[in-house]
């Protein structure tokens, strides 16, 4: 009986499963459906799912239009750039407030956040001005620094939920066996929070590569990454949306395919923190 | 850290610098049909400036919008060339933020630019920006239901034979509606009709001294006649309905009329997007007898920002995108029909164009029956005819829109709607100091 039970709850859960998998993954499905469709087609109701004249057309024009390869290598310059530049100061930020933590660290800790807690917009101006005075406007230095300092409090608060679960016992019997504070860090910390690190990174990288606030508003054609690409297809007049489907699956491709490769590091780094 | 954010500012500094062999245009444009068309002849401008590179930004209208505005109001200099509306150009020329075109070339013929359209992108009798298309709306209809029903369209049709056609030629059951009219919420979607049908109605956004007029009998008559059409003779879910929406609807066979953009008419008389095609008539936007039409003028105009500093190449460009030249060109390379239209009255005296184009006339018909300077038939002091030209406009518009959109939904009657509007209104002219 209990057996049986146990039979029927996996198949409620995997059936479950795959509905919710199904639902999160269906607006992905019916654009990349709809970019192989014709405009006319795109815009039919009610809609065809799969029984519809097939073409590539979309993605012809596409590249005939605009320069992909040029917005793609921007946006992996600077998710890429961005990513590794916030890893840099947050491990260490987060290294030492996880493992000497003063009456104040919490403290900082909201403070860092705080700055989250304005619509981007409400910068613009000053930001703008900025980067007009430093030339920075529609540079990819600009843009990595920009989307940097954006992600930087995610990422220092991810970090150091991760360090925080390392238990300190596990340091004092590496010290109590003779190691340095240099073979504690390289052999006994950095391989326990490996997956903490990964996930961060991954997740940063996938923030930085769809933010489409600061990398529309402060580049123009130099810089511009995958974002601006898109913006450029739709229309308020005429009929676009198989067009922007398919610019929309070419710059969510690259991100997709590393996020399938990394998926076994993000759920363990999400799930199970370093040292479960 | 000071050293290497030091290195990393040069190094930028480096990057910014531009070739100094060349002149580099930076192109700002929405991405409609005729902009994408000029972007692909780029190489014939640039043969003949070998002098010149240029450099597209396409972006969708609002982001542009946004985009620009920051740069321009900073004085940012990241753009060359703007693609701007009728509605920004006269306040832009006001603010100093544009280079009046005085330099477009001995035969760029200004005189031959449609009258309506030069006004609305002159200020003080200095033209602010180039015309590169132009629009107004019309009543597209199908002929074959039309004829069915025993009914005969007007060419200038009153709003109470449409109102009457709308009725009798909707079928619910066949999927067939009277009439398709905007109803997403935007100043620039439910608004521009709406302030166009307004007009007709004799209403107005603002009376001489600035103050709303939402509470007048007009436009409540205004209001109230559209929703009752909706309800009766409109597709459902029109509250979320735009330009693309209702242009889905129209190729698919499921509106009898539809009043939009003339630009529209090439997209539903074209076979390969339209089941229609050969099924639609077209007419004057409707009026009550005031003297007004419910039609709007809009024109998609290229402007030099103040902050460039290549105003002589950028001119060049925008002499050779908007001239007769530039018309003959795109009629050689992608046809007649596919040329820009409603910018200048010398393509309505051709015939290559006429005979390719049968709503033609009728879209000089309705340029020619807007009048942004006296848009209404009682005097405002304000330009525009969808649209009020001050920079609060965008805001108050919207909000308003969001309030009859609300009333074509039915979650809010037409007395809450136009209440609300009316005070959203009056708050933000109060804000603005227009009014006290």
């Amino acid at each position: 009986m209990a057996r049986k039970s146990t039979t029927q709850q996996v198949l409620v859960s995997t059936i479950g499963a795959w509905f919710f998998g199904f639902l999160i993954f269906f607006p992905i499905l019916w654009m990349v459906l709809a970019s192989f469709k014709t405009e006319l087609e795109a815009f039919a109701i009610p809609p065809s799912f799969l029984f519809f004249h097939w073409t590539t057309e979309n993605y012809a024009t596409v590249q005939e239009r605009s320069d992909y390869f040029h917005h793609a290598l921007n946006s992996v310059i600077i998710a890429g750039g961005s990513t590794l530049i916030a890893l840099l100061i947050a491990i260490p930020a987060a290294w030492s407030m996880a493992f000497s933590p003063t009456k104040r660290t919490k403290d900082i800790l909201l403070w860092m956040l705080s700055t989250k807690m304005m619509p981007p917009v409400g910068v613009l101006v000053p930001i703008y001005l900025i980067f007009k005075n430093f030339g920075l406007l529609d540079s990819r230095i600009g843009l990595v620094f920009i989307l940097c300092l954006g992600n930087l409090p995610i990422v220092i608060w991810m970090l150091f939920t991760y360090f925080k679960e390392i238990p300190r016992d596990i340091l004092e019997a590496a010290r109590m066996d003779g190691a340095t504070i240099g073979r504690e860090l390289v052999y006994v910390l950095t391989p326990m929070a490996i997956p903490g690190l990964a996930s961060t990174m991954l997740l940063n990288l996938i923030l930085a590569w769809n933010e489409a606030f600061w990398t529309l508003n402060l580049s123009t054609s130099e810089a511009a990454p995958l974002t601006t690409f898109i913006a450029s297809y739709s229309s308020p007049e005429g009929l676009f949306w198989a067009k922007l489907s398919a610019a929309s699956t070419l710059a969510i491709a690259p991100i997709l395919v590393l996020g399938w490769f990394s998926q076994k590091q993000l759920v363990r780094g999400l799930t199970f923190g370093a040292v479960k | 850290m000071k050293q290497f954010l030091g290195a990393v500012c040069g190094a930028s500094v480096l990057l910014a610098v531009p070739a100094m062999a060349e002149t580099t245009l930076t192109i700002a444009t929405v991405n409609n049909g005729d902009m994408i068309r000029m972007q692909g002849l780029t190489a014939e401008f640039t043969k003949k400036n070998p002098d010149i590179t240029v450099k597209w930004v396409t972006l969708e209208e609002n982001v542009l919008r946004q985009r620009v505005t920051t740069d321009i109001a900073t004085k940012g200099g990241q753009f060359d060339v703007l693609t701007i509306g009728t509605y920004e150009v006269p306040i832009w020329a006001k603010k100093g933020w544009l280079v009046p075109l005085a330099n477009l070339g001995a035969d760029y013929d200004v005189a031959d630019l449609l009258p309506k359209i030069k006004d609305a992108v002159s200020a003080d009798g200095k033209l602010y920006a180039a015309p590169f298309y132009g629009e107004s709306s019309m009543v597209m209809y199908r002929t074959d239901l039309f004829d069915k029903a025993g009914l005969k369209m007007p060419e200038k049709p009153t709003w109470d034979f449409v109102i009457d056609a709308a009725k009798k030629l909707t079928d619910k059951s066949a999927g067939t509606y009277g009439i398709c009219l905007r109803g997403k919420a935007g100043w620039g979607e439910n608004m521009a009709f709406l302030s166009a049908m307004a007009n007709s109605y004799g209403a107005r956004w603002f009376d001489e001294k600035w103050e709303p007029q939402f509470n007048t009998p007009e436009w409540k008559a205004t209001l109230t006649t559209y929703v009752n059409l909706m309800k009766d003779a409109g597709p459902p879910g029109a509250s979320s309905n735009g330009f693309n929406e209702n242009l889905a609807l129209f190729n698919a066979g499921k509106c009898a009329m539809w009043i939009d953009a003339t630009v529209a008419a090439s997209f539903v008389t074209n076979p390969k997007d339209s089941k229609v095609a050969d099924k639609v008539g077209f007419a004057l936007a409707p009026n009550t007898g005031l003297g007004k039409n419910a039609n709007w003028l809009w024109a998609w105009n290229l402007a030099i920002p103040a902050g460039s500093k290549k105003t002589e190449a950028a001119e060049k460009f925008i002499a050779w995108a908007t001239s007769k030249d530039y018309t003959k060109l795109v009629a050689a390379k992608e046809g007649w029909a596919n040329v820009p239209p409603g910018t200048r009255t010398s393509l309505y005296q051709n015939p290559d164009y006429l005979k390719v184009a049968p709503f033609a006339k009728l879209t000089l018909a309705s340029i020619d029956a807007a009048d942004p300077n006296k848009p209404t038939v009682k005097p405002v002091p304000y330009v525009g005819v969808q649209y009020a030209a001050i920079p609060e406009f965008q805001g108050i518009g919207t909000q308003v829109g969001q309030q009859f959109s609300a009333a074509l939904a039915g979650s809010m009657t037409v007395d809450a709607a136009l209440t609300a509007a009316q005070s959203v209104t009056e708050r933000e002219m109060k804000r603005a100091g227009y009014i006290k």
